[in-house]
């Protein structure tokens, strides 16, 4: 346990020490947050702008956590050499990775209860069921770290860099966070419904207005929840 | 400290080795990197791998360190596997990487904290650091530090732990000479407490001033192995430098063996080195009025042995 918890500390440390990896974790969705809370600019599908616009925001935190983040901290780790040199500690791989993990559990608490809390001050009032909420976010924090991971192990840091900013924003643009797929064009939104944030932030904007998830959404969900870390484990090169 | 007695003592008569490599051969894609060597290095012993670039220096570490996948052969540290067996070995085995290795934004007292906690016993962080010269740099970040501040981190990130085996690629390497002289000392108390030292190095120096046995590999191969001393198989011969010109048949007719200028100035002579032949040859140039800049009496120089195998098999 000694190694674990160490490991953890040692990696929140790093985690609050990248200014960029805050921006991305808690600046650009808060906001994004506050100023789309504020100024009633994006089509929301019919719904109330908050009741749309919070989930959407949590989805992009669990995006910008599991994925951005993880990904970019990891390929760099791999590209120094770090990866490499623990793997021959008694840490060991299966331990450093829980510690990451824990990481990402961790930040992906601070960035809901912030975004809740402002979301709650911009007038939101959520009417849903938080288990399934919790639930989304745990496939999605799997299905992100997942694709990550993947960019992290098996391209150069630099490109794991340029491909995770890059998902980032598309994602954010069409992939169900800023726009409902619903209000894009026919064919992209069609596209777009198969990509993991649609179906996390999807679901999350259902149960957290109180209403029932699409089904399609749940098994997109899943599918990457699953196919994501399977890919990892199966690509990924410690170095 | 690193000095303080390892767990394991160094091997008694029947003792299985602490490394053993048999017939390796690694192989990527089709470039063949190491081709069939085999060596063991006992607990207690600093044995170096030496060769040029490209020789197979680095595969064969990294296999004995469980990173590179072995094509044939087979290599055991302290008995298991390092491929399929690292949870059992990790604790035992520290391991110094050629470069990296280290957050970027970690200071070496945090990351000497940090790897400290791996191990159940292991040296004391704070002392460690001041050892190696890095008390002043403690709370610098590793990107910041200059190359040998890196190395000597390295080098004390895998001693921390007190390892029955230790993986040391270029511990040296744009160290400033008196840390080098703490390095050097360090490997040897390493050895002192039992540790079996794996040194990869291109520091030839270095390698006499601590090895106990030296493996000079090339393309893959084995082409020597034996203490610094004695890896040798040239003939011994007095060397020495003065001006140009000496009557070299007449050297020759004196002292009996050949006499070779390889360069101007500079002189071999064959055949037995006693002391009153040295002093013989010395009292020879005196009486022609040449003055001797450098004389040299025994065998090969490691630099000269290694340099005159590589090259022999690079013609």
């Amino acid at each position: 346990m000694k190694p674990l918890w160490a490991q953890f500390q040692a990696e929140t440390r790093m985690s609050m020490r990248r200014g960029e990896s805050l921006l991305v974790t808690l600046g650009i969705p808060l906001l994004l947050l506050v100023f789309f809370g504020t100024l009633d600019l994006l089509p929301t599908g019919g719904r109330e702008p908050l009741d749309f616009l919070v989930p959407s925001i949590l989805a992009l935190a669990v995006i910008s956590t599991a994925m951005v983040n993880l990904a970019i901290s990891t390929g760099f780790e791999r590209q120094y050499g770090v990866l490499k040199r623990l793997g021959t500690t008694p840490l060991g791989r299966p331990r450093l990775m829980a510690a990451k993990t824990a990481v990402v559990a961790l930040i992906e608490v601070v960035q809901v209860v912030t975004l809740t809390f402002v979301g709650l001050l911009l007038g939101w009032r959520p009417d849903g069921n938080v288990a399934l909420a919790l639930v989304a976010v745990l496939l999605g924090t799997s299905a992100f770290a997942g694709l990550g991971l993947l960019m992290a192990g098996t391209l150069r840091a630099e490109a794991t860099l340029a491909v995770a900013n890059g998902s980032y924003i598309v994602l954010l643009l069409v992939g169900g966070i800023a726009v409902p797929i619903e209000s894009l064009p026919a064919g992209l939104g069609a596209v777009a419904a198969l990509t993991p944030s649609a179906g996390l932030a999807g679901v999350l904007v259902a149960v957290m207005g109180g209403e029932a998830a699409p089904i399609g959404h749940w098994v997109v969900l899943a599918i990457w929840a699953i196919a994501g870390p399977v890919a990892a484990v199966r690509w990924f090169r410690w170095e | 400290m690193a000095g303080e007695p390892a767990t394991s003592t160094p091997r008694a008569s029947g003792a299985a080795p602490a490394i053993e490599v048999h017939d390796l051969v690694v192989r990527y894609g089709a470039l063949t990197a190491v081709d069939g060597l085999s060596f063991n290095a006992d607990h207690g012993e600093v044995l170096s791998l030496l060769g040029p670039n490209g020789a197979g220096k680095t595969s064969t570490v990294e296999s004995l360190e469980g990173y590179r996948k072995v094509a044939a052969g087979s290599v055991r540290v302290l008995g298991a596997d390092p491929a399929t067996d690292m949870r059992r070995l990790a604790p035992d085995i520290g391991v110094m990487l050629q470069q990296g290795g280290v957050y970027p934004s970690m200071t070496p007292a945090e990351a000497l904290r940090l790897f400290a906690s791996y191990y159940s016993s292991p040296n004391e962080p704070t002392a460690l650091l001041e050892r190696m010269g890095l008390g002043a740099a403690s709370g610098t970040p590793w990107k910041r530090l200059s190359g040998g501040e890196q190395r000597l981190l390295s080098l004390a990130l895998a001693v921390v732990g007190r390892p029955k085996v230790a993986f040391l690629d270029e511990p040296t390497a744009g160290v400033d000479p008196d840390a080098r002289t703490e390095v050097r000392a360090l490997v040897r108390e390493l050895a002192s407490s039992g540790t079996c030292v794996l040194l990869a190095s291109h520091d030839l120096e270095e390698v006499e001033a601590v090895a106990d046995r030296v493996l000079i590999i090339d393309r893959g191969r084995k082409v020597a192995e034996g203490a610094p001393g004695q890896i040798s198989d040239a003939p011994e011969e007095i060397r020495f430098t003065t001006s140009p010109g000496i009557d070299k048949p007449a050297l020759a007719l004196a002292f009996g063996g050949t006499v070779a200028e390889s360069t101007p100035g500079r002189y071999r002579l064959t055949g037995e080195v006693t002391p009153a032949r040295v002093a013989d040859l010395a009292t020879w140039l005196a009486e022609r009025d040449v003055l001797v800049l450098e004389l040299r009496a025994g065998g090969e120089s490691l630099r000269e042995t290694f340099a005159r195998l590589v090259n022999r098999r690079q013609t």
